[in-house]
């Protein structure tokens, strides 16, 4: 296992540097007039003063050079300090959210990861549930309604399945209202009594005990995470199904069947915990992605969190932004992935072994 | 069975039981295609799910090609450009009457209903957008999208699947670690930020949006037939052709790569509604696609601004949004359809 965990550490620094060229590279689609908002907030309109910051950035220099300097920053020649630097947190100038691109993260990442939070355990527990049962009822109606529903819902594009609920639930019922919290909770939060612990809303209403704000962000939260929830069932159910087939196929399960194991003990304890090994890869990884903020559920839903964030700088042609949110969200999913293929080697004793 | 075999025929040196030898006509399409794609294409139109899947897709092709028939544009250089009945922001309900820039009645419109009276069959949007012909023009852009990147990517990834199994060692590595790093960002984030770089420099047109799928789509087909041509590579036939002295890119491109090559193009059509999906995704986000472009995700967009009124104006929703759900549900069933019938484990049971 060792070697394989050694492997696949090496493949981190690539993965990082690679994102971090693909993102500098789409940077040189930009003027260097476009670019000098990286690190100038407002352009003055005098005569030769966009000459002044490309020369004081060294826009115009080789793209190596630029690289490095977009990487760690470079020597402010007045102070000798080293400012900037994408590594060091600094992405720039967020024209769309007026602030600097990591505070627009600080700021939209609790929302996101609230939404994420919340949105796991439906995901899981119901993907598998149906994919097991998907399975031990093979080719039974169960089997394929459920399929079928399946193909149903990876071909309902998410932002249709979006407005269509807003429509029912919001437009009809009045029962879920899209953003994250409503008008006057949000003013109880602003007041000076709410305090602020962990910028999850749901869990600060609770520490404050203030259960009817813990209730309105519960439904503000209900929808988008049906609407996360019904595209994951699909690629669970069939995964879960097919792994979970697979298993109930091998000897060892047949031998169980033999020596005369009840049929639900052969399921849940013999078949079920290998079906899952391959499971678990897909559910770590389709979690953590979640945190990467998911755009178009929160842009249909007007949740402010990193992917609507990304969804509107987009809109507004804020390059500098969307680079920068989708350098957090590359970097996120690159260490995202190695836990999850390191869990993969601790639970799995085919790789732990090999 | 009607095919009568000759009694005394299997009555050679080796006792061969009766039931051993098959019976089975042999028609002139399977001689034609072979019996491997033969039976791909038997299981296509004898499975049910494959059968609704190419019903729609039929439907939807016969839309797109008859669109100027259902649809005429009302500048006919131009038919993509949704026509508009002034500019007023409310949306109007389906059935309301057209009160200018009328564009020519359709030749069906009159026979079905009797008069003259073009209406707004499914509505308009804000901004007075006719819904019905955004829809049947949509099928257009989603079909011209949906073909044109999926082609590319597929080519791509032939190209760099292909050179990467070919050579082998360091090139490789390199290549599959290039794939590594396109994989990393999310799909709908990576085509986000290729499309709003691009729009500067290649204005509001599709060409954003397209390049941007093209460019972080290709990766899935490289890892695909990289896989399969390393299959294809040590069977014996290609030794035997390597020993009578084959070239190498004759042996690539004549032995492997037909043999290699049928998964990665059943993936490619399975592909091609999420392609759409995506590409709508961002009309819908309004990166790329200039406002009032015919396209269904571009349609929905004009819902963003009506969430409250929805009740009302549900037909901004329902028209387009069932148009896209019905079109990459076809080539969704058809793709499930393939998988099964291409499973190895099921091969020899249909």
């Amino acid at each position: 296992m060792t070697a394989y965990i050694i492997r696949r550490l090496l493949l981190l620094p690539v993965l990082l540097v690679g994102v971090t060229i693909i993102i500098f590279a789409m940077l040189q689609f930009l003027t260097p007039v476009e670019r000098s908002a990286l690190y100038v907030r407002d352009i003055p309109h005098t005569e030769g003063a966009i000459e002044g910051i490309i020369k004081r950035y060294g826009l115009d220099e080789p793209l190596p050079v630029q690289y490095w300097r977009w990487l760690i920053g470079r020597i402010d020649p007045v102070t000798g300090d080293r400012v900037g630097g994408v590594l060091r947190g600094d992405l720039g100038w967020s024209r769309v959210g007026s602030q600097s691109v990591i505070n627009l993260i600080k700021q939209r990442f609790p929302a996101t990861l609230e939404l994420a939070l919340w949105a796991v355990g439906p995901i899981i527990l119901i993907g598998l549930w149906l994919g097991v049962k998907a399975a031990v009822n093979h080719n039974k109606p169960f089997d394929q309604i459920s399929r079928i529903l399946a193909i149903f819902a990876s071909s309902f594009p998410v932002f249709v399945f979006g407005l269509l609920v807003l429509m029912i639930f919001y437009a009809n019922l009045r029962w879920f209202p899209p953003g994250r919290i409503s008008d006057w909770a949000n003013v109880v939060i602003n007041s000076g009594e709410f305090r602020t612990y962990t910028h999850l809303i749901t869990i600060d209403a609770l520490l404050n005990g203030r259960f009817d704000i813990f209730l309105d962000a519960l439904r503000h939260l209900i929808l988008p995470i049906l609407t996360l929830s019904y595209v994951n069932w699909a690629t669970f159910l069939r995964v879960t199904r097919s792994s979970m087939l697979e298993t109930l196929r091998q000897d060892y399960v047949t031998t169980a069947r033999a020596k005369g194991v009840a049929e639900r003990d052969v399921i849940n304890k013999h078949a079920r915990p290998n079906a899952l090994i391959p499971v678990a890869t897909l559910a770590g990884f389709q979690v953590v992605s979640l945190l990467g903020g998911v755009v178009i559920t929160e842009t249909v839903f007007t949740y402010p969190g990193v992917g609507s964030a990304a969804a509107a700088a987009a809109q507004q042609l804020d390059v500098v932004t969307v680079l920068g949110l989708a350098l957090f969200n590359g970097f996120i999913l690159i260490v995202a992935n190695l836990i999850v293929d390191i869990m993969y080697a601790v639970i799995d004793p085919r790789v732990r072994l090999a | 069975m009607t095919t009568t075999t000759k009694p005394d025929a299997p009555s050679l040196e080796h006792e061969l039981l009766p039931e051993t030898i098959s019976t089975r006509k042999i028609g002139r399409l399977e001689r034609l295609v072979g019996p491997e794609s033969y039976r791909v294409l038997r299981g296509l139109v004898t499975t049910p799910t494959s059968v609704a899947g190419l019903i729609l897709i039929a439907i939807y092709t016969i839309v797109a090609l008859a669109a100027p028939l259902i649809a005429p544009p009302a500048r006919a250089n131009n038919p993509y450009d949704i026509p508009r009945d002034g500019f007023s922001p409310d949306p109007r309900p389906p059935m309301s009457e057209w009160r200018r820039n009328q564009p020519p009645l359709p030749a069906w419109w009159e026979p079905v209903m009797g008069t003259d009276e073009w209406v707004h069959l499914m509505g308009t949007a804000s901004g007075q957008y006719d819904i019905f012909y955004g829809v049947i023009w949509g099928t257009r852009t989603a079909y011209k999208t949906g073909l044109v990147i999926t082609l590319a990517v597929l080519m791509i990834g032939l190209l760099v699947g292909s050179v990467s199994a070919f050579y082998g060692g360091l090139l490789d590595n390199i290549l599959m670690r290039i794939v590594d790093v396109f994989l990393t960002l999310p799909f709908i984030m990576a085509a986000l930020i290729t499309a709003a770089v691009l729009t500067p420099r290649l204005g509001r047109t599709i060409l954003p949006a397209v390049f941007a799928l093209i460019a972080f789509g290709w990766m899935s087909y490289a890892r695909l037939i990289r896989g399969d041509i390393l299959t294809v590579r040590e069977r014996d036939y290609i030794l035997a052709a390597r020993v009578i002295g084959v070239k190498d890119y004759k042996i690539m491109l004549k032995h492997i790569l037909p043999n290699a090559i049928f998964p990665t193009l059943v993936y490619a059509s399975a592909g091609i509604g999420e392609i759409v999906i995506i590409f709508a995704a961002l009309s819908f986000l309004g990166v790329g696609t200039p406002v009032g472009y015919a396209d269904w995700g571009q349609l929905l967009s004009f819902a963003r601004n009506w969430i409250t009124n929805l009740a009302d104006y549900w037909y901004i929703v329902v028209f387009p949004g069932f148009a896209l759900v019905f079109f990459v549900l076809g080539w969704n069933l058809l793709g499930d359809a393939f998988r099964d019938i291409l499973d190895p484990k099921m091969r020899g049971k249909s």
